[in-house]
């Protein structure tokens, strides 16, 4: 696996990585914290279909920030500007995942006009009190790996400090990452998004694990009930939270299938 | 204030003590008993001659029955006359606003006649984060709010406006306030944050490491502390510190081995059982102290717990390990003078009561101490330094006693 094209820049005070690589379609990317460490097969399975703009929000991969935003609106305010200054053009892709993927959901419901397509893997922002899954932001660091994969091994390795790093800085980059994530969804995701996807007029596809025990796969549906018929949903068999570790070229081709289907209709 | 009566096999049967722990396990009837038993060993510590008797907070905690701590202030500032009311101490970001805490404590310090001793605690993750929802990475932020929000409503002579990060409030007026003033001293409960140690130092407050695991373990936190001090230009007044030790004392020290071990052995099998997943959420560690590579109570806990979990359960170990100080008076003594030299803390916060120990031990365990190991440390560092975070009660002919009530 080559490099990406790799920057923290600076937006509007806050430090955002954005890792981008590839060509083709502009496939705009809100990664999960996990997903925002290292460029993994998932990445490199992306890029060899699009340019992939991993934009990442701030506190994840080492950016910063995220302990000066309070609000959910100044969190998809964030996420937009980030978005900007990565390029993003209506008519390119815009994908999140967990974290991600609940603002990716907003900035497509805030902005409907701008984004087209959209893409959401296993994503957060809705609470069902009757399926409320396993508390993510409850587990030791012994049990995260079978917590949010189902190849625990393929998670312990994305975690695993780079040899060279420093296990302290490592383990503080990381844990700011799941920092800003639970600034945003803290006590179990709920960002009250249902109330907006009304808004969203995107054609979107929404993936989740087959297994995920964080946020039940049933909620696949949920969010396509809210979408009201502008959602494909897709299980992807033997994945778990993070199917993009658990099963990334599945992923990618259920991707990359859905966008062919799309410009077969065109 | 323990819960007494979990199980032998509470351990392996629940996940834990703390947060998620089994609401079918509390017995209201039971509590009535516990709630006036806890009361009077604090009311008779007062009459033994402490100098203070103290309280603090939980939420869905088995080792801790205070939700409220103001509460158990209210009623102990009645039935004591002398002794400092420590409410050590209400998590001040819990609140909203944050008004409640500076409106109660005044209302203690009125009815106590100035003997309140303020205690801030940024709170423990159980209690703040899980059982009480707070976002670990807006704590600490709302803590300082929340902090700025009392001591203005303690201390501004009109009515003002407050627009912060997390309170808005168009009106802030605290009534009534505190009879001490510009405010009653102000202590942080800790657990070796970095930030917290700079905190006390930038306001001047008290710091008092809240360890569960005794003065073996809790050298490099007080070293910290007073390398902040003096980082800060603090000079080093011990009472500047305090420090928590579980105490038991008897005639002998194989009669307290025998008295305490239960007690012991109960606390740190069952009350202290709490599930490792409930340690540290995201954000509530701070970068700087993971940098300092320092761990919160909580987390040393759950590591114990999973790691070592055998040697703390036993008595023993608790021993070797310095968890709880044990012995004659005399022995004792001897111990609690050289912890409180060698970590220069001022203020001994002292757990009488542990565990299961019945209201007859604790009160056995508390006049020993009063009478034979008191008196020994009394001289420790008076002489040469002023205790200026100590309460300032009115003087004795302003104080108004409540009426004796004739029995029913």
């Amino acid at each position: 696996m080559s490099a990406p094209g790799n920057q923290l820049v600076d937006v509007r005070g806050n430090k955002c990585r954005i890792w981008e690589k590839g060509s083709g379609p502009a496939l705009y990317w809100l990664p999960s914290p996990a997903l925002a460490l290292k460029w993994t097969r998932f990445h490199e399975a992306l890029a060899a279909r699009y340019r992939l703009v991993a934009c990442c929000l701030p506190g994840l991969a080492g950016g910063d920030g995220h302990d000066r935003i309070d609000s959910h609106l100044d969190w998809c305010l964030a996420a937009k500007d980030l978005l900007a200054a990565a390029g993003f053009r209506k008519g390119d892709v815009l994908m999140g995942s967990s974290v991600g993927g609940a603002i990716a959901a907003d900035v497509a419901a805030l902005w409907p006009e701008l984004v087209e397509r959209l893409v959401l893997l296993a994503p957060a922002g809705l609470f069902d009190m009757a399926e409320p899954g396993r508390d993510m932001f409850a587990v030791t660091t012994k049990n995260a790996p079978a917590l949010f994969c189902e190849t625990p091994e393929a998670y312990a390795e994305t975690l695993a400090a780079p040899q060279g790093d420093e296990a302290t800085l490592w383990s503080i980059y990381v844990n700011r990452g799941n920092e800003a994530a639970a600034r945003i969804l803290w006590p179990f995701g709920d960002t009250r998004l249902a109330s907006r996807l009304w808004r969203v007029k995107a054609a979107t596809l929404i993936l989740w694990g087959q297994a995920d025990k964080v946020i039940p796969p049933s909620y696949a549906q949920k969010f396509a009930g809210h979408l009201d018929g502008r959602a494909s949903v897709k299980l992807i068999a033997g994945a778990g939270h993070l199917m993009e570790l658990d099963r990334p070229e599945e992923t990618v081709a259920a991707i990359a299938a859905a966008f062919a289907k799309e410009r077969a209709h065109a | 204030m323990p819960y007494p009566d979990f199980p032998p096999d509470f351990k392996k049967k629940h996940p834990s003590v703390w947060v998620d722990i089994d609401p079918k396990l509390f017995d209201p009837v039971r509590a009535h008993e516990l709630y006036n038993e806890y009361l009077d060993e604090l009311e008779f510590a007062a009459e033994c001659g402490f100098d203070a008797i103290c309280v603090n907070e939980h939420h869905a905690n088995g080792y801790g029955l205070m939700p409220s701590p103001n509460l158990m202030a209210a009623t102990l500032a009645r039935r004591t006359s002398d002794a400092a009311i420590c409410v050590l101490g209400s998590s001040i970001a819990l609140y909203n606003p944050p008004v409640r805490i500076a409106e109660e404590f005044a209302m203690v310090d009125c009815i106590s006649g100035g003997r309140l001793i303020a205690g801030f605690p940024v709170g423990t993750p159980m209690d703040a984060c899980y059982a009480y929802g707070t976002n670990p990475s807006m704590l600490r932020q709302r803590y300082a709010e929340a902090h700025e929000i009392i001591r203005a409503a303690w201390s501004q002579k009109e009515v003002f406006s407050f627009n912060g990060r997390f309170n808005q409030l168009r009106y802030v007026n605290a009534w009534p306030r505190p009879v001490q003033q510009p405010h009653p001293p102000v202590w942080i409960p800790g657990g070796g944050s970095v930030e917290t140690w700079q905190w006390c130092g930038v306001q001047d407050y008290v710091y008092c490491y809240v360890s569960y695991y005794g003065y073996v373990s809790a050298a490099a936190t007080m070293q910290g502390y007073w390398n902040e001090m003096q980082r800060q230009g603090k000079d080093r007044n011990p009472f500047r510190a305090g420090f928590l030790q579980f105490v038991g004392v008897a005639e002998t020290r194989e009669e307290a081995v025998k008295l305490y071990r239960e007690p012991a052995e109960y606390f740190y099998t069952r009350s202290l059982h709490v599930d490792p997943r409930f340690a540290t959420p995201p954000g509530y560690v701070t970068e700087a102290t993971q940098r300092m590579k320092m761990k919160s109570q909580v987390k040393i806990a759950a590591d114990r717990s999973q790691l070592f979990g055998s040697l703390q359960e036993e008595m023993e170990g608790i021993l070797k390990e310095g968890y709880v100080v044990i012995g004659s008076p005399d022995e004792v003594a001897d111990q609690l003078r050289r912890i409180a030299k060698e970590f220069n803390v001022g203020n001994l916060l002292l757990l009488l009561q542990f565990g299961n120990m019945d209201k007859q031990t604790t009160m056995y365990n508390t006049e020993m101490f009063a009478k034979r190991v008191m008196p020994q440390l009394a001289d420790l560092f008076e002489n040469e330094w002023e205790h200026k975070w100590w309460p300032k009660p009115l003087p004795k002919a302003e104080q108004t006693l409540p009426r004796k009530v004739a029995a029913a």
